[in-house]
């Protein structure tokens, strides 16, 4: 027991401890409890990070829309999100009668869970992952999967037509969002020689946004769908849905989800620096704090994202997943299979021919797809209001 | 094996983030694709024109605020023109301008409203709407000057308006005549030329000219199909025979255009502004009358182009003091007529942005 966790120093030090007060005979004990510990720790560290996340967001988002935003609950409204999370907790939960009560009760927890269960196998920093998995990006794929059910859960169980449409687009838009998704952790894969995270967190000389641009667009992208955010927050369109599929959600059950999909932020920043910002660097002591950095920037890009542009139409949705970050995506895929194949050593110089490489088709693809998205849509850029004299009278 | 499948209807409202108040629609849905509407409308029925009926001439002033209530200005302009008709009443010179750059800069707030939502419909986080806010609040803070309110302002009176304008008003409007297009630009540059935006507006929902005509719409939304129909042209009232301006109109009659239309009159009223502060001298603002009406009996109608459309007031008097009729010919309601030529075919969001579009206003809806 307890071999995958054995490269964790903080597992380490709390089973050596406990072994030491039990002995070998209650190995089992002392395994137990690391391992609570563990989770104690970055459970709570994640949900708690979580948390600030909502209160940044919407600080941030406050500034790009010149207002002030939440500023009354402790220093700089730092408190916000837990006096939010209180009054959560003492509303009322209503469930309506006509709700699949056991389904409407589990959607919240089916969830926040998935989210939780991806930390297993992010690597934080040097010797701070849970564990190094060979199958890393496959375990990833797996529990991020679970989301949607989760959505489909809410919106069917709640028996109301709004949560119904927004579940039934989540469905679509997440599968389908799946696909790039999957392809551009497939070269990735290639890239790095390895599924295990830690494995393609080492193997970048260079961060493997600058060797693979277009995978990181399409992660973007896709995963920007995968969360339910703008442009792409169809399921959960407010002028549209209401609330989409969290409708019927009130009390701490609406909290929950509130605090899955910010949470979920933080997940994919953390996906995301791990494989294209390349983690941590070996040479710094403060790994943790570096690779906290680059997830804060992904999260601030979201932001940023999220608070200036609209939202597309689910047919807009379905076409750009389909017609082109799926044709991209096999580009992607394509052209990295070649090139491994070209200089499988991948040291830094074939890294940077690799890189160059890619440049040049994302420039050509991002061109392509521009083009062929305004001539499909008939789009002018020109205005076509124009001014008329009228005579008077 | 053949799936039963059946239209599933959706109530968009009373209570729903995009109605812009108490509309409610019935929607038909096929899936995504709107199959019919229905709209319902009374949600926030007042009773104005019936309240009229029971007050003075002078004191249904206060209800046209509560009409359309990002518009007060045209509302009070509009039913005092109608009343100068009735009673043979005419506003001096100076309250005809200050009338003018009331309205104008109105429809300009109006205007920044009915853009600001729109994109809040379209999707954009309520970012543009902040920044549309933003303008608003330094037009409403020239309206604080001019007579005290903000929202409710009921200016006008019959026979010009109801004070001269302060003198802090005039650097004060100087100031936002020469930022206001700059922030225009910034709008403009976030929006008009973004690909989302264009994507989800352009060719959306288009009404031909004659659909437009036949529904009965005025205003920027008729102006949008290409029709170059503007009271302030065909039947100039106050002084706007005496200022240049263009009319705007669109080409198409989709969503994309009636934004368009709507920014580009923004620019258009800022040039009326412009001239306004220049050609006015001073003078009375308001026609020495009594403060109690007595219209000989008779009836007026004088439509002036409202930021919806056209708001025109029908009054009828009996020789009493107080209106014996008073027909509102509210734009927003009518400019509701072509939803379902708007609608049908085309999908939700397609549905809940058209809306935004029309930008209409419930108060003036319901009345």
């Amino acid at each position: 027991m307890g071999d995958l966790l054995r490269e964790n120093t903080l597992y380490g030090n709390i089973y050596d401890w406990a072994i030491g007060i039990v002995g070998e005979d209650l190995a089992w004990l002392a395994y137990t409890v690391a391992v609570m510990a563990i989770i104690l720790l970055v459970v709570n560290a994640f949900l708690a990070m979580g948390t600030l996340y909502t209160w940044a967001e919407r600080r941030i988002i406050g500034r790009f829309q010149s207002r002030v935003g939440p500023n009354r609950v402790g220093p700089f409204g730092l408190l916000q999100a837990i006096a939010d999370a209180v009054k959560l907790l003492f509303k009322e939960d209503i469930v309506p009668r006509a709700a699949d009560r056991i389904v409407f009760n589990l959607a919240p927890i089916a969830m926040l869970a998935p989210s939780v269960m991806a930390l297993a196998v992010i690597p934080f920093g040097q010797t701070s992952y849970l564990a190094n998995l060979n199958i890393g990006l496959l375990y990833l794929i797996a529990t991020s999967g679970i989301a949607s059910l989760a959505v489909m859960m809410a919106g069917y169980a709640s028996s109301n037509r709004y949560a119904m449409f927004g579940a039934m687009r989540a469905v679509a838009m997440l599968i389908s969002y799946e696909i790039p998704l999957v392809m551009v952790l497939l070269a990735v894969a290639l890239l790095a020689g390895s599924m295990s995270l830690v494995d393609v967190m080492t193997s970048q000389a260079i961060p493997f946004l600058l060797v693979t641009p277009l995978g990181a667009i399409i992660f973007f992208l896709a995963i920007s769908a995968e969360l339910n955010r703008s442009p792409f927050d169809i399921t959960e369109a407010e002028s549209e849905l209401i609330a989409g599929y969290l409708t019927e959600y009130s009390g701490m059950k609406f909290g929950v989800f509130y605090l899955a999909e910010f949470a979920n932020v933080l997940l994919a920043g953390a996906i995301f620096s791990t494989l294209f910002l390349g983690g941590w660097p070996w040479w710094t002591p403060l790994s943790h704090v570096w690779f906290l950095v680059k997830v804060m920037a992904f999260a601030f890009i979201a932001i940023w994202v999220r608070s200036t542009i609209p939202r597309f139409r689910i047919d807009q949705i379905m076409v750009i997943a389909w017609k082109v970050l799926f044709p991209l995506s096999l580009v992607n895929v394509a052209a990295i299979a070649i090139e491994v194949v070209a200089w499988p050593e991948r040291t830094l110089p074939q890294l940077v021919i690799m890189g160059i490489i890619n440049w040049g088709i994302t420039a050509v693809a991002t061109v392509a797809v521009t083009r062929a998205w305004r001539a499909s849509n008939g789009l002018r850029v020109s205005p076509s209001a124009r001014a008329v004299r009228l005579e008077v009278g | 094996m053949t799936l039963h499948t059946q239209p599933v209807v959706v109530n968009i409202g009373p209570h729903h983030p995009s109605t812009h108040g108490v509309f409610r629609m019935r929607l038909t849905f096929d899936g995504e694709n709107i199959v019919d509407v229905e709209p319902v409308v009374g949600y926030l029925h007042r009773g104005t024109e019936k309240l009229a009926e029971e007050r003075h001439y002078t004191q249904v002033i206060t209800l046209t605020d509560r009409l359309d209530y990002v518009a007060s200005m045209t509302n009070n302009e509009a039913y005092v023109l109608s009343c100068e008709r009735l009673v043979g009443l005419e506003a001096p010179e100076r309250g005809k301008y200050l009338r003018v750059i009331a309205a104008e800069l109105q429809r300009i707030v109006s205007h920044l409203i009915g853009t600001g939502f729109f994109l809040q419909d379209l999707g954009a986080f309520a970012t543009p709407l902040m920044y549309c806010m933003r303008e608003r609040e330094r037009i409403l803070d020239l309206f604080e000057m001019l007579c005290g309110a903000r929202i409710t302002v009921s200016y006008m009176r019959i026979g010009g308006v109801f004070q001269d304008a302060p003198d802090e008003f005039w650097p004060a409007l100087r100031k936002l005549l020469d930022e206001l297009p700059r922030y225009i630009d910034e709008l403009e540059g976030l929006i008009t030329t973004n690909e989302i935006v264009l994507a989800r507006t352009k060719g959306v929902s288009p009404v031909t000219p004659e659909q437009a005509i036949n529904g009965s719409w005025t205003g920027p939304v008729l102006r949008s199909t290409g029709v170059d129909w503007d009271l302030r042209k065909a039947a100039p009232y106050d002084a706007y025979d005496k200022v240049a301006f263009d009319v705007v109109v669109g080409e198409n009659g989709d969503n994309y255009d009636r934004y368009l239309v709507r920014i580009r009159e923004i620019r258009e009223s800022i040039r009326i502004v412009e001239q306004c502060v220049k050609q006015i001298e001073p003078g009375p603002v308001r026609a020495t009358t009594a403060m109690l009406f007595k219209p000989p009996p008779g009836e007026a109608y004088v439509p002036v182009e409202a930021p919806k459309g056209e708001l025109g007031f029908y009054l009828v008097s009996d020789g009493s003091i107080k209106p014996y009729r008073c027909h509102i010919r509210a734009p927003s309601f009518i400019n509701l007529s072509l939803l379902r030529e708007m609608m049908v075919g085309w999908k939700m969001s397609d549905a809940i942005v058209s809306l935004g579009s029309l930008d209409f206003n419930m108060g003036e809806v319901d009345r």
